[in-house]
């Protein structure tokens, strides 16, 4: 590929750019929020090693359809960008497979604890997992007949060592940018029956058609639909 | 296939690249009978907006046949003939069921770029950068039209493609930047940059109901084809003292309406303009307002201005004090083509207006860095050009 950072508007150079804007206009406010504030989810690690994010996006549809579709957790890997696979093994308990760096997998088992219908649902790991985690979603009728507000909260403790970083890679370097991204995709797959495809996925190829569908599927991270 | 590809600031190459093929079930593969350069392509090929990147194929404004058709796309037949509108929309999210198609929540696949600088992402655009969707333009033979269920329109086959192509963009865009404007009988409506959309702007203005229409440039060709084409008085604001001429022209009431069909890359004469200048040179400033303000500056109290140009990040020196102090109305967006495109269909087959009026150059997609460079310099009375691959 060719590169001639000079004339490319690549993120890096994006970001220097408003930073200088924003130098030049003497609003460090305009800086802070461009740039990403510093946000609890990266201050948690270091104070407690526990990462916590939240995120709402609101999709237009009945609540009763985004809860049903949501509680087939089977439907994550279709919009969570690393994860491989969720096998449902009971009721309460299913079993989760996450892509990791260099070909490696982490996988943790999670249980229902608590799941209201077109409401709540709460979830944790199992004692002994890889990964140990928990987290909630809250499904409510947006006012006016806006559809389903959908409020993600989870949290994790990221182990040290390899499985440590395959956690850090699974969630990004900015989790919260992360699940945002992940509830995004499931709010198209949820009012569009499919998530759009860039020619050029983030900036990572020029928006020219690809020889092969699956090299812009694989960028994306979005399965053949 | 071939296709008109960006490769930096002042640098589009027609170059090979791969066909495209479906990826989605909304998916539909068109071959582009014409496509045409847009004024808002030269902002990317002089380099005003970012996350572009070496090898993005451009253009937004295309119409041609349906070749191939995803499982999903069940109101189109290959061989149909249609014109497709340059946001992509997928006609579901609630903005799209207000009509606010180009500012719909679900197909911008880079929305995160977008919500970086400007809070939210607005929809994906057709070879308009990574951060509107890094999406494959149409100065190309072919291209891969996503919602294609939604967007892309049926023309009648005895309307040549000249006649139907700008109901893909600048067609709606001068339309919009009219009809935003509500225009009542006796209103007086001023266009700022007599190019292809501020041309449309004056036509519908008038098809709106408009006493008159007073258009500003500097080109005198651009002015004569207001004045022969759209029916507008005119000023030439390198002779002229624009907001004096206005008040004149309006009985010392300014103008009701004032449409910016300029956006950021503004020339304005004597200090104001040099200050625009300089500061977007060193980064200080993205936009260059020179014509807003002076929209601003010449509305008539309680009147509307109307954005039709593009700006895309900050500008300088706004005067916000007017818009308060004398209650005006800034109107703006990017065009929700979908919502414009039949009724505009319409006006054409019933003969109200002949949208090919504003072409000046027809050339061959291979062309396209010439057609660029003319465009982008105003050489050979240049206002519009249409390419055929």
């Amino acid at each position: 590929m060719q590169h001639n950072r000079n004339d490319e508007w690549d993120a890096g150079r994006l970001a220097a750019t408003l930073g200088w804007i924003a130098v030049g206009l003497g609003a460090t406010i305009a800086v802070r929020k461009l740039m990403g504030s510093t946000t609890d989810a990266e201050v948690a690690p270091r104070r407690s090693n526990r990462v916590r994010i939240e995120r709402v996006t609101t999709i237009n549809k009945p609540v009763h359809e985004v809860y049903a579709f949501w509680r087939e957790f089977q439907n994550f890997p279709r919009f969570m960008r690393h994860l491989e696979s969720v096998e449902v093994m009971g009721e309460r308990r299913s079993r989760w497979r996450a892509k990791a760096p260099a070909g490696q997998s982490v996988e943790w088992d999670a249980e229902i604890l608590e799941d209201r219908e077109d409401e709540w649902i709460a979830w944790r790991s199992l004692p002994g997992s890889q990964v140990e985690n928990s987290g909630s979603v809250r499904f409510s009728p947006a006012p006016g007949a806006r559809g389903t507000e959908v409020r993600v909260q989870l949290q994790y403790s990221p182990p040290a060592g390899r499985v440590g970083r395959g956690i850090a890679w699974l969630f990004g370097e900015e989790p919260e940018q992360q699940i945002h991204d992940d509830l995004h995709r499931f709010k198209q797959l949820m009012e569009t029956g499919e998530i759009p495809l860039s020619d050029g996925p983030s900036l990572w190829r020029p928006a020219q058609p690809a020889r092969d569908p699956q090299e812009i599927r694989n960028l994306a991270g979005v399965r053949a639909s | 296939m071939r296709a008109n590809c960006w490769y930096g600031t002042g640098n589009v190459q027609v170059v090979d690249v791969p066909e495209p093929k479906i990826l989605n079930p909304r998916d539909a593969i068109v071959k582009i009978t014409s496509t045409a350069v847009c004024g808002s392509d030269l902002h990317l090929y002089n380099g005003f907006v970012p996350t572009m990147k070496r090898g993005d194929i451009l253009g937004h404004e295309f119409m041609g046949e349906v070749v191939e058709l995803g499982k999903g796309v069940n109101n189109l037949a290959v061989g149909d003939r249609v014109v497709v509108p340059f946001p992509i929309a997928c006609g579901q999210c609630a903005q799209c069921q207000r009509d606010l198609y180009s500012l719909c929540e679900n197909s911008n696949p880079n929305a995160w770029m977008a919500e970086k600088l400007w809070g939210y992402s607005p929809c994906g655009i057709f070879g308009y950068s990574h951060m509107l969707g890094g999406y494959a333009g149409g100065q190309a033979e072919y291209a891969r039209v996503p919602f294609a269920d939604v967007g892309p329109m049926k023309v009648p086959d005895h309307l040549d493609d000249e006649k139907v192509l700008f109901l893909t963009d600048i067609f709606p865009t001068g339309y919009m930047a009219a009809d935003v404007c509500g225009i009542e009988p006796g209103d007086v409506v001023a266009v700022w940059g007599c190019g292809p959309v501020g041309q449309f702007a004056i036509k519908s203005a008038y098809l709106l109901g408009a006493e008159k229409v007073i258009a500003i440039d500097r080109f005198e060709y651009r002015l004569q084809m207001a004045r022969d084409k759209g029916g507008a008085e005119t000023i030439n604001y390198e002779f002229t003292d624009v907001h004096e001429a206005l008040k004149e022209m309006t009985g010392g009431r300014g103008p009701d309406h004032c449409i910016d069909a300029v956006g950021m890359e503004g020339h304005g004469p004597g200090l104001a303009g040099a200050y625009d200048k300089v500061k977007t040179m060193m980064m200080l400033e993205t936009d260059r307002a020179y014509a807003l303000r002076q929209a601003i500056m010449a509305c008539r109290s309680g009147g509307t201005v109307s954005v039709a140009g593009v700006y895309s990040g900050f500008i300088d020196k706004f005067p916000m004090g007017v818009i308060v102090n004398r209650s005006l109305t800034l109107k703006s967006g990017q065009t929700h083509v979908h919502k414009y495109m039949r009724p505009l269909l319409e006006r054409v087959e019933r003969g109200e207006i002949d949208p090919s009026f504003v072409i000046t150059h027809r050339m061959k997609l291979d062309d396209a860095p010439d057609a660029f460079e003319m465009f982008t310099q105003k050489e050979d009375d240049c206002v519009k050009v249409v390419l055929k691959p």
